[in-house]
């Protein structure tokens, strides 16, 4: 079972966390094409490597930023988001 | 016959406590501290089990926790290993797989068939005639499998514990115990587990005849036993290693899950067998096997033994043997050139460059015959001789215990000069000490120990010493004519089982180990995998590097299945009013994690019919509490809202309410329910049961990136409900507020006394033209509950439950979100249009609806009647058709009490979704039923 480090709460196991997605800019609906917003809502790059991730705590309901590199599943660094 | 030896020194057995127990129905009895197996040994017993395939009589081999040859079965548990199952007083046991018992095993005659069964027999035979095969399936099945299950059997309590340590050190041999010491001197919380009853490892046993081993273990058993820092668990296996230094440790009583900062792998290694003729027959067993009788269970091993050799601890086996009183009568060395000096002087007869071609005898071993052979698998015929003996020992080389090591992902190489596989890269915070290393002296073991925790408290870095040479024989495999040379004695596989399987190009080692199914019993390749890579290099003409190893995978060892099952926990939620919905005769549901009232009493169909009786013509009541319940404060939290749902909420007048929402990015319906404003700067919302969790999720992430000033408040579990429901409703609700309902309607909320308690009043629509919402804290609602039940008897009332709603709000033509919805659809489809506010500029899923928006709507969400219905309804799911093609389905289907109708909801094609139509459902017995459409909400358009 592998632990994440939750910046509020320390290393807790993985079980107390549910997986938000990788974190993805949104264009701006107003003026980003049709198919620059399909490929924002339905495309998703699936190659192993370094992402940053949303992750939550679950007890706690606290949102974290993960940076993990898919590939070697190893997390580099997680923190609260605007605190990068 | 009793083969105990005077006292040992160090010995296990309590000489003053004898035990008596049963096997096979005969008694026998042995001591305090004895496993069944040294037990039944001592006793004279010689064939302790059958073999899986062929049911050989089998004794014991390793004595070492993974011997598979000993399983036995008490009607309760099964497939116990005799290993290290300890001797209680009144077992009863048997062996498992025989039948008719493990004396005269009438399965025995399977070795008569060997040659119609070899390796991947199953594969090819008994599938013609097909006709047959059921029968051979049936016969295969019944013969297959270890043990019988007893489903009475009653459930064991296998306890779980959890436990945090900064160095976890598995094995607590010489250098466990030297890492487990260093540690924990450096002031760092250790754990030391060990398999086996007792700590020491081959201090325990390996004495060669010299009882300085154990003046060494004395010493370090109480330094450990002393030492605050050290926590001591002997009789734990390590079950595998998981992410992060998770290492579930199975003891007797349950497992034991520790968290690990480092781990050191100190699991020593396993002594491997040789492949010779019979060398399965009972009384050939490992060196090491007959070092553990003599030393932990003074048993005598035999009486006249062979030592077969191809390393240097058979001479330290021959030192113990002897010691122990068994004549040693020959030494048959596979070397050709091994300094055999000390055992010279013993004047026991030495047989350089010899190997054993096959044991002899028939349900033991009655003597070997041996010859001269090259080293390379090619004995000479003309040499060969016969010796009279009651056992052999055999030594010839070792396989480190490196499963947790390859599961953390440690790179392993395969060190030609040791002959065994040793750590190449290990895994962060993993380290490795003593035999795993290849390292096998005493000393040089304390030592590695020592430098493992230094390196693992970060103290030193540097490698482990080189492993040594000589412990490990390349080729102690004889080739037989006759075969029954058994490489892998879980499942009676033999040498010739492997040239058959390269033979038919199974020649990749995944390959060989599924087609031969090598490594894939109960000892999971402990005694086999080695020399089956050896055999299968050989074959290949490659070197053992080129052929690599099968991958192992946790479990070490296998765990029973009690230690693994949960204690069937199944936390519920139960809301405020729970006990009084139970005392009143709710038949309960399981909605998420809740337990909701489904309706008040046993008859369903007769309960929800009043239920609904009441509501329609005088007032029903249901608890809400359910409901995903939040407060959303601050000077932007309009503005969240209206990011977040479609509707307008900057605007909204305090003492309102509004319907909200909710989309994904993709326009696809997630939830919904109301928005009430409380005040300038602070909302009430709510959400359906199943996705309040979600929606605050969902929602605190979106406040995040958003960046607004506002703050949630979830208050699901803190606030109760309930829903007031019927044209009596309001005069009811009357009798215990002063708020002015009058002033709620249309969506109106309120914040004020109800039956003394500070409540907040929703006027709502969902199940009745009129209906209130009463949210209360949840120490208060229930007050409100009694108070308006008691108010309400003589008005007819009745609480409702969950199916009731269901056909309510149907009546009411309402969808449910997941129920009349799914994972695709979207606003336009249902028809919900007037929620879209798209002069904002955003909010979740407008881009894409705008999209959506400029391409036609395939399908809608219409109400309908049937026109005929069948005595049978059609089901949720069945397809809505129109000229013979799919266009839609069913997705709610009810007989209206209120209608006399059935009334239900459907996709159907946009041609059809006007008022009048007729569409088609197709039945779930294939005939077609005809429906109208009609406009919602069903009730007062009567027909």
């Amino acid at each position: 079972m592998k632990l994440l480090t939750c910046p509020i709460n320390g290393p807790r196991p993985l079980e107390e966390f549910a997986y938000g997605g990788e974190i993805r800019e949104m264009p701006d609906p107003q003026t980003c094409s049709d198919s620059a917003w399909a490929d924002y809502v339905f495309h998703r790059d699936g190659a192993p490597g370094p992402k940053r991730e949303w992750w939550y705590h679950v007890p706690s309901g606290t949102w974290l930023v993960a940076e993990r590199d898919t590939a070697s599943d190893v997390v580099s660094r997680t923190y609260l988001l605007g605190e990068a | 016959m009793t083969l105990r030896l005077p006292p040992q020194p160090g010995e296990w057995i309590d000489r003053a406590t004898p035990v008596n127990f049963t096997f096979e129905g005969q008694a026998y009895t042995g001591y305090a501290g004895d496993s069944v197996t040294s037990a039944l040994w001592g006793a004279g017993e010689r064939v302790l089990g059958r073999s899986f395939k062929y049911h050989r009589p089998r004794g014991l081999m390793s004595l070492a926790n993974h011997d598979i040859n000993v399983m036995l079965e008490d009607g309760t548990a099964i497939n116990m290993r005799g290993d290290v199952l300890p001797l209680a007083r009144g077992m009863e046991l048997r062996a498992v797989n025989t039948l008719g018992g493990l004396k005269g095993d009438k399965y025995a005659v399977l070795e008569w068939m060997a040659p119609l069964l070899p390796a991947g027999f199953y594969y090819k035979a008994f599938h013609k005639p097909k006709a047959l095969f059921p029968f051979w399936e049936n016969v295969i099945r019944r013969m297959a499998g270890l043990g019988v299950m007893n489903p009475q059997a009653p459930r064991g309590e296998a306890i779980k514990q959890h436990r945090h340590c900064d160095v976890l050190v598995i094995g607590a041999g010489p250098a466990g115990l030297s890492a487990a010491l260093t540690a924990a001197k450096k002031g760092v919380r250790v754990i030391l587990a060990d398999e086996n009853a007792r700590i020491g490892g081959t201090l325990g046993y390996d004495h060669a005849g010299q009882p300085t081993a154990l003046e060494t273990l004395a010493r370090l058993q109480s330094e450990v036993a002393s030492h605050p820092n050290i926590e001591l668990l002997p009789a734990h296996y390590a079950a595998g290693w998981y992410t992060d230094h998770l290492v579930p440790l199975v003891g007797p009583s349950g497992m034991i899950k520790v968290r690990a900062g480092k781990v050191v792998v100190a699991m020593g290694a396993f002594e491997q067998p040789a492949v010779f003729r019979n060398n399965d027959l009972p009384g050939v067993m490992l060196g090491s096997a007959s070092q553990r009788l003599i030393h932990r269970y003074a048993v005598k091993p035999f009486q006249r033994a062979v030592v077969l050799a191809g390393n240097d601890q058979a001479q330290r086996v021959v030192m113990d043997l002897h010691q122990a009183g068994v004549e040693v009568v020959a030494y048959v060395d596979l070397r050709p050139d091994a300094d055999c000096t000390v055992i010279r002087q013993l004047g026991i007869p030495i047989y350089l460059g010899n190997c054993v071609q096959e044991a002899l005898g028939k349900h033991a071993v009655e003597g070997v015959r041996i010859s001269r052979w090259d080293g390379q698998g090619h004995p000479d015929p003309d040499t060969s001789m016969t010796i009279a003996c009651d056992g052999v020992a055999v030594s010839v080389g070792w396989a480190p215990a490196a499963a947790l090591l390859y599961q953390s992902g440690c790179k392993m190489r395969f060190d030609d000069a040791a002959q065994q596989f040793v750590p190449e890269r290990l895994a962060p915070g993993m380290f490795a000490a003593g035999r795993v290393n290849g390292i096998y002296g005493l000393e040089a073991a304390l030592e590695d120990g020592e430098r493992a925790a230094r390196e693992a408290l970060g103290l030193a870095t540097g490698v482990a010493r080189a492993a040594e040479t000589g412990s490990s024989h390349p080729w102690p495999i004889v080739p037989h004519t006759a075969n029954k040379n058994f490489l892998d004695f879980d499942e009676d596989l033999q040498l010739k089982d492997f040239e058959t399987a390269a033979q038919e190009s199974f020649d990749n080692i995944e390959l060989m180990k599924r087609f031969t199914t090598v490594g894939m019993g109960p000892s999971q390749g402990k005694h086999s995998n080695m020399n089956a890579i050896r055999v299968l290099a050989r074959l290949r003409g490659e070197p053992i590097p080129k052929v690599g190893s099968t991958t192992a995978r946790p479990f070490f060892h296998p765990v029973p299945l009690g230690h693994l099952a949960g204690r069937t926990f199944h936390p519920e939620r139960r809301t405020p009013m729970h006990d009084w919905h139970a005392a009143h005769g709710a038949t309960f549901a399981t909605v998420g994690v809740w337990q909701r009232p489904a309706y008040y009493g046993t008859d369903k169909a007769k309960a929800v019919e009043a239920e609904v009786k009441a509501v329609r013509h005088a007032v029903g009541m249901i608890d809400v509490s359910t409901l995903g319940k939040f407060e959303v404060h601050g000077p932007q939290a309009g503005e969240l809202l209206e990011r977040f749902y479609t509707g307008h909420f900057v605007n909204q007048r305090v003492g309102t309410t509004r319907y909200a929402l909710l989309l994904d990015e993709a326009g696809v319906m997630l939830d919904d329910g109301i928005v009430a404003r409380l005040s300038n700067d602070c909302y009430y919302v709510t959400a359906s049961t199943s996705n309040a969790a979600t929606v605050y999720r969902e929602m605190t992430r979106r406040l995040q990136t958003w960046g607004l000033e506002a703050t949630i408040v979830n208050l699901t579990g803190s606030y109760g409900g309930l829903n007031l429901a019927g044209p009596h409703s309001q005069s009811l609700l009357k009798l215990l507020t002063d708020l002015d309902l009058a002033a709620l309607a249309n969506g109106g909320v309120a914040e004020g006394m109800v039956a003394g308690v500070q409540a907040r009043v929703i006027n709502v629509r969902f199940v009745a033209e009129l209906a209130y919402e009463i949210h209360a804290p949840a120490q208060d609602i229930a007050r409100i509950w009694l108070a308006l039940e008691e108010a309400g008897r003589s008005v007819g009332l009745k609480p409702f439950g969950t199916d009731t709603q269901r056909l309510l709000r149907l009546e009411m033509g309402h969808f449910i979100i997941g129920q009349d919805t799914d994972g695709l659809t979207n606003p336009l489809e249902a028809g919900l249009q007037w929620v879209l506010a798209n002069d904002k500029p955003f909010y979740l899923g407008q881009r894409s609806l705008k999209l959506l928006a400029e391409k036609p709507v395939s399908k809608r969400l219409v109400g309908f009647m049937l026109e005929a219905p069948p005595a049978t309804l059609p089901d949720e799911c069945c397809l809505v058709l129109r000229a013979g093609k799919i266009v839609g389905r069913l997705t709610s289907i009810a007989q209206s009490p209120t209608l006399g109708q059935v009334i239900g909801l459907a996709y159907v094609a946009s041609e059809d979704a006007a008022p009048g139509s007729r569409i088609t459902i197709r039945h779930q017995n294939g005939r077609d039923v005809v429906a109208t459409v009609v406009p919602t909400p069903f009730i007062g358009v009567a027909p």
